[in-house]
């Protein structure tokens, strides 16, 4: 009695199957949503709040600006304080996605009287839109295969290490939204191609601007698409649709990508953006010729009218882009662009990109490092794809195939690969324990009713018919699902303790585990930048090596030479050339580039391995690539990079090495070694007795780590 | 007449006996300074002994800036009421304690930083007075043996850290004798330019200090090069007087500390708490030589019961200390905000001694109306400025709620929206 009465009185609360589904997912979804959040703040609860790496401190402080003076005079900065004495027009030089992101946010939340600080929104903007990645991986996957797969991806994409390394706390940087605002562009794209709906195709075209403003990386966008058309024209799936989507999200994205200065007129202008053009000529072709196979019914008339047109119409196009580029109107690839499609470009013309070691080639282990189980799942999803192929999964294919090839071109690239892979893993994921608890269900139903009749789909019906004839098929099944967990499972805890070894360090702040297994923080850089901002003159120019520009300014606030938006090449190798030069010829050089400060960074003590000494070869390399005065075999012995007693003597007195180690040859850094004993190389130094004639030391950190050193006014004459 | 020299604040004892030569009775007894004095005089204290032999006990007696009309040389005057006014003929004893800020000039100016810091102390050999001496005895105690040069005025003599002038006899009112006194004083200079104390009330029982401070070695300056080496292998030779540390003395059951500059936080503090007391040390990001700046941040939370109290006319009021926590250091320019809950009303704020007051509105989480901000401010300050003061103000415990109400209707509206959402059919094609 007592049981139905609670039955009935629980009726009007029961759900629905269809309701228990939405349900189940709404929650599953939200669970996914804040995973994707707290996972990326292990720096901050093992550090603090803070901005990470180089390139997030100009965002940081150009979001500061926008948030102070307004839009208006961010639109319009001319920055003074980096690459001085050239300066920098700070609005026409960057993509202003993320700083607008950030200031809209703040602004939002201060209007709903959250009084939070610009750096808490910027340390969080990233895990932010991270977990708006999730929501717009399950609609993508949703998309192209179903719902299951949808929630798969979403948990896949939220802990993959490949997209966090980009999106934890503190990072932030362009990347952070630009991939969501990549994924939610190509999400629009394929399901305005689905629908042929104008409506979706002005939501793909208004998620491309996004993603313009946001990231360089949107020429992946506007070649990957062109690229997908074609295959489609090729592959004979020309719809209306079609040709619908892809007029309305070329036509009104380029128009709205001109709007962003630092873009322009790239769209129109420049050899990148070309195919996406001419795959928008080649569609009216396209159309036209289908009006005309509609208008005319003699075929043999068609087949005619069609070489002549289609030999009118390359012909046509190849005059244009002949003139265009004979012209130079149309401007030919860059050296990014070319380093792309070639990986031993960067290396043998441009010193500058193959510096920067996440535009190094991918090694193996990173792979398997970033992506885990999903390197395995990936064929395997490839493979679904091909099986079941329509326009969508076309796309995925694609969308996959060229980036993981640009993955294996450049470590950084992963990233753009990650929304793929974890995708395409999803469909293999989501298929492959579909099936298997199909088989399940059906036999246990097969047993219950004891029909060969499963009342699910034929498919599955007819394939548990087939396999009754196998014993073991339900227990296989089982063993094969377990194992699919137990592979998951294992992809989440290798994820979370990628994120919380690797990704998650500041590399401003560097710990480090103390004698007792304590732990030691090394805050020098922090230390010698708030120096230099409390105690030089405001208007103090100083000299680095450009990675330390942006933080410099950025926590420093003081003026820089060169900083990491390395535009200018020559005033880069200026700077190469200084350090590598005898003390006396950089003094002329220093002096001519008015610098009041030299700040070097230096690991000897602490054993910091990323100093400048372990990046000087690509000063030297630098500065030689455009002063030839520098020679790279000047400072190596036999092909062999050294800095001990047996270096080349131009090594030990060129002034890197002399700022570096001034002073060091009377430091012991470590028992029982002999004094200037180098912890980050290993071994003892080989000029112990360093005299600075026009510099002298100014500050010098706790721990060693930055070295600023003071130029001195020209000796007087009389 | 005792002068300490020792730290970077000079502190000055006066034990005066004063007579009254006139025939009517007075309570006002005038102390005079001369116009550089008067600049860097951060405080004046006045206390007389009472009671016999051994049960003595302090009053302190009030003291007050007065302006004269036929001031010599521009002398600055304070007067002292005593408490029961002084017969003719009558003498009394009265202690004065008056402290100097910035009036140890460095010299040379600038120095290396092997160097130990060198000072000049100018003063006079007898005090500045209105009235006739008899009789008096000046003590100079410096922080070290080593004097350079001291002015003689006989009899003076040193011996150790003490230099001794005097017994003079009978000066006319108003005598001067200028003295200077050349010695090293390495003590480090901490001055704190400019320092705002935050002090935030929340009913629900958390009192949130934030301390922003401008920190200045106001020694010697800092020449040439600074080497590291030199000043991790002889510390006590090498950079004698930088500031490595500061110490902030901070109230009992503090939580929440926290120590960062704008560029994120600081790792070098320390705090030790025990049931009385909390002290905090904190280590600027590199020590300060003269001349070196630093800023930062000094943030924590109280429970607000140790602080806050209800008046028998149903008033609150705050009781807090007005100055710097830092031990040694003067502060320049001090403001302190009271930020009282939003809705809370009719503020008035006693302070013991006279400072500058203004109002504010600040706006915080989830504010609508704003929080009133009391504001005072005032400069030339010394540790023994640490006294407390109140701060009264009306407030309905109601409007404690209204934030929360805020968040719960914002979420409920959410729902409900949510709700709506799913159960009407928007599509126009049917």
């Amino acid at each position: 009695m007592s049981n139905s009465s609670t039955s009935d009185l629980l009726k009007p609360f029961k759900l629905k199957t269809k309701q228990q589904e939405l349900l189940i997912r709404v929650s599953i979804l939200c669970l996914v949503y804040i995973l994707a959040f707290i996972t990326r703040l292990f720096s901050v609860l093992r550090y603090e709040s803070m901005i990470h790496e180089f390139d997030p401190y100009f965002n940081y402080r150009t979001t500061l600006y926008l948030t102070q003076h307004g839009f208006y005079d961010f639109w319009n900065w001319f920055d003074y304080e980096s690459w001085y004495p050239l300066g920098r027009i700070v609005g026409g030089t960057l993509y202003p996605g993320l700083m607008v992101t950030a200031a809209l946010i703040y602004r939002l939340l201060h209007f709903l009287r959250f009084a939070v600080h610009i750096r808490e929104v910027c340390v969080l903007t990233a895990p932010f839109f991270a977990s708006n990645t999730t929501l717009v991986a399950y609609f993508f996957g949703k998309e192209i295969w179903d719902s299951g797969a949808g929630l798969v991806a979403a948990i896949l994409i939220a802990v993959c290490p490949g997209y966090i390394s980009r999106s934890v706390a503190g990072s932030y940087d362009n990347e952070g939204v630009a991939i969501f605002a990549l994924l939610f562009t190509f999400y629009l794209f394929v399901k305005a191609v689905n629908t042929g709906s104008l409506a979706w195709g002005l939501a793909s075209a208004f998620g491309y601007f996004y993603m313009v403003s946001a990231w360089g990386g949107y020429v992946f966008i506007i070649n990957l698409i062109p690229l997908y058309v074609l295959v489609l024209l090729i592959t004979g799936r020309y719809s209306m649709r079609l040709y619908v989507a892809y007029n309305c999200m070329y036509i009104l994205g380029m128009l709205l990508a001109m709007q962003i200065r630092f873009v322009g007129f790239q769209h129109v202008q420049s050899g990148e953006h070309m195919a996406a053009m001419g795959v928008f000529f080649l569609m009216q072709v396209f159309y036209f010729l289908d009006w005309v196979k509609h208008m005319l019914s003699d075929t043999k008339l068609f087949q005619e009218f069609l070489r002549i047109t289609v030999t009118c119409a390359i012909a046509a196009g190849g005059i244009a882009l002949g003139v265009g580029m004979a012209s130079g109107y149309i401007s030919p690839w860059t050296g990014r662009f070319y380093s792309l499609l070639d990986p031993t470009y960067a290396k043998d013309h441009i010193p500058i990109i193959a510096s920067v070691s996440e535009h190094q080639p991918t090694a193996w282990s990173s792979f398997m490092f970033d992506f885990h189980i999903l390197l395995f799942l990936f064929p395997a999803g490839l493979y679904f794809c091909f099986k079941r192929l329509s326009d969508a999964t076309i796309f995925i294919v694609m969308y996959g195939l060229t980036s993981m090839y640009f993955a294996g071109v450049m470590v950084r690239l992963i990233l753009v690969a990650t929304p793929a892979v974890c995708l395409i893993s999803a469909i293999a994921v989501s298929a492959t324990v579909k099936n298997l608890t199909v088989l399940l269900r059906s036999k246990n139903k097969v047993a219950q009713i004891g029909s060969t009749k499963g009342t699910s789909s034929a498919k599955a019906s007819s394939k548990a018919s087939l396999d009754q004839s196998q014993p073991f098929q339900k227990n296989g099944a089982m063993a094969l699902l377990f194992g699919a967990f137990y592979l998951l499972s294992r992809y989440a805890t290798h994820c979370t303790w990628v994120t919380s070894e690797a990704y998650s360090s500041p590399s401003i702040v560097l710990a480090a585990r103390g004698a007792h297994g304590n732990r030691v923080i090394f805050d020098d850089y922090r230390e010698a930048y708030f120096w230099l901002w409390q105690n030089t003159p405001p208007d103090a120019k100083v000299m680095s090596w450009w990675d330390y520009g942006y933080q410099i300014t950025a926590m420093g606030n003081r003026t820089v030479i060169v900083d990491n938006n390395t535009w200018n090449n020559t005033h880069i190798a200026t700077v190469g050339r200084a350090m590598s030069s005898y003390e006396d010829e950089a003094y002329e050089i220093i002096r001519s580039l008015d610098v009041d400060y030299v700040l070097v960074v230096f690991g000897g003590v602490t054993g910091y391995s990323s100093d400048d000494i372990n990046k000087f070869l690509w000063m030297v390399r630098i500065g030689g690539g455009v002063f030839p005065v520098i020679k790279e075999p000047d400072y190596l012995v036999n092909g062999e990079y050294r800095i001990d007693k047996g270096a080349a003597p131009k090594m030990l007195n060129c002034l890197m090495y002399k700022l570096s180690y001034y002073r060091f040859g009377e430091m012991m850094t470590e028992y029982g070694k002999p004094p200037g004993y180098d912890r980050a190389r290993g071994v003892e130094i080989g000029n112990k007795n360093i005299k600075l004639e026009h510099l002298e030391e100014a500050f010098t950190t706790s721990n060693w780590i930055v070295r600023i050193y003071k130029v001195k006014p020209p000796n007087n004459r009389w | 007449m005792q002068i300490d020299l020792s730290s970077h604040i000079v502190k000055v004892y006066l034990t005066l006996k004063v007579e009254n030569a006139g025939s009517t009775p007075t309570s006002e007894v005038l102390l005079s300074f001369p116009p550089t004095q008067a600049d860097h005089l951060a405080t004046v204290e006045a206390l007389v002994t009472k009671g016999k032999r051994k049960k003595t006990t302090l009053v302190r007696l009030d003291v007050k800036p007065t302006e004269l009309p036929d001031a010599p040389n521009d002398a600055k005057y304070f007067t002292i009421y005593l408490a029961n006014p002084l017969k003719s003929g009558e003498s009394a004893t009265i202690e004065v304690l008056y402290l100097l800020t910035h009036s140890q000039e460095p010299f040379p100016a600038e120095i290396a930083q092997s160097e130990s810091q060198l000072v000049y102390y100018r003063d006079s050999a007898w005090i500045l007075s209105p009235y006739h001496i008899k009789q008096q005895t000046t003590f100079i105690k410096t922080p070290s043996t080593k004097v350079e040069s001291f002015t003689r005025v006989e009899p003076s003599n040193r011996a150790g850290t003490e230099i001794k002038y005097g017994p003079y006899e009978d000066h006319l009112p108003y005598s001067f004798s200028p003295i200077l006194i050349h010695f090293e004083n390495n003590s480090p200079f901490a001055v704190v330019e400019e320092l705002v104390r935050e002090v935030e009330i929340s009913h629900w029982g958390n009192l949130q200090v934030t301390e922003q401070y401008t920190l200045v070695h106001a020694g010697a300056r800092h020449k040439g090069v600074f080497s590291r080496v030199d000043y991790q292998s002889r510390p006590t030779l090498n950079g004698a007087s930088s500031l490595r540390y500061l110490l902030a003395r901070l109230p009992p059951r503090v939580h929440s500390v926290y120590y960062r500059d704008e560029i994120g936080n600081i790792s070098s503090s320390h705090l030790r708490t025990d049931s009385r007391k909390s002290e905090l040390e904190i280590e600027p990001r590199y020590p300060l030589f003269g001349g070196w700046k630093a800023t930062f941040v000094i943030g924590y939370g109280l429970p607000l019961q140790d602080f806050l109290f209800e008046t028998s006319d149903d008033r609150r009021y705050l009781n807090f200390t007005f100055g710097c926590p830092l031990l040694e250091t003067v502060v320049d320019k001090l403001t302190v905000k009271v930020v009282l809950p939003e809705g809370s009303k009719d503020p008035s704020a006693v302070v013991p001694f006279p400072v500058e007051q203004h109002l504010e509105t600040k706006y915080s989480y989830l504010d609508v109306v704003g929080r009133t901000v009391v504001v005072m401010e005032k400069k030339n300050l010394v540790p023994t400025h640490n006294s407390h003061f109140q701060v009264y103000y009306t407030f309905k415990p109601i409007f404690m709620f209204a934030e929360p109400l805020m968040l719960a209707s914002a979420f409920f509206l959410f729902f409900v929206a949510c709700v709506a959402y799913l159960h009407i059919d928007l599509s126009i094609r049917k």
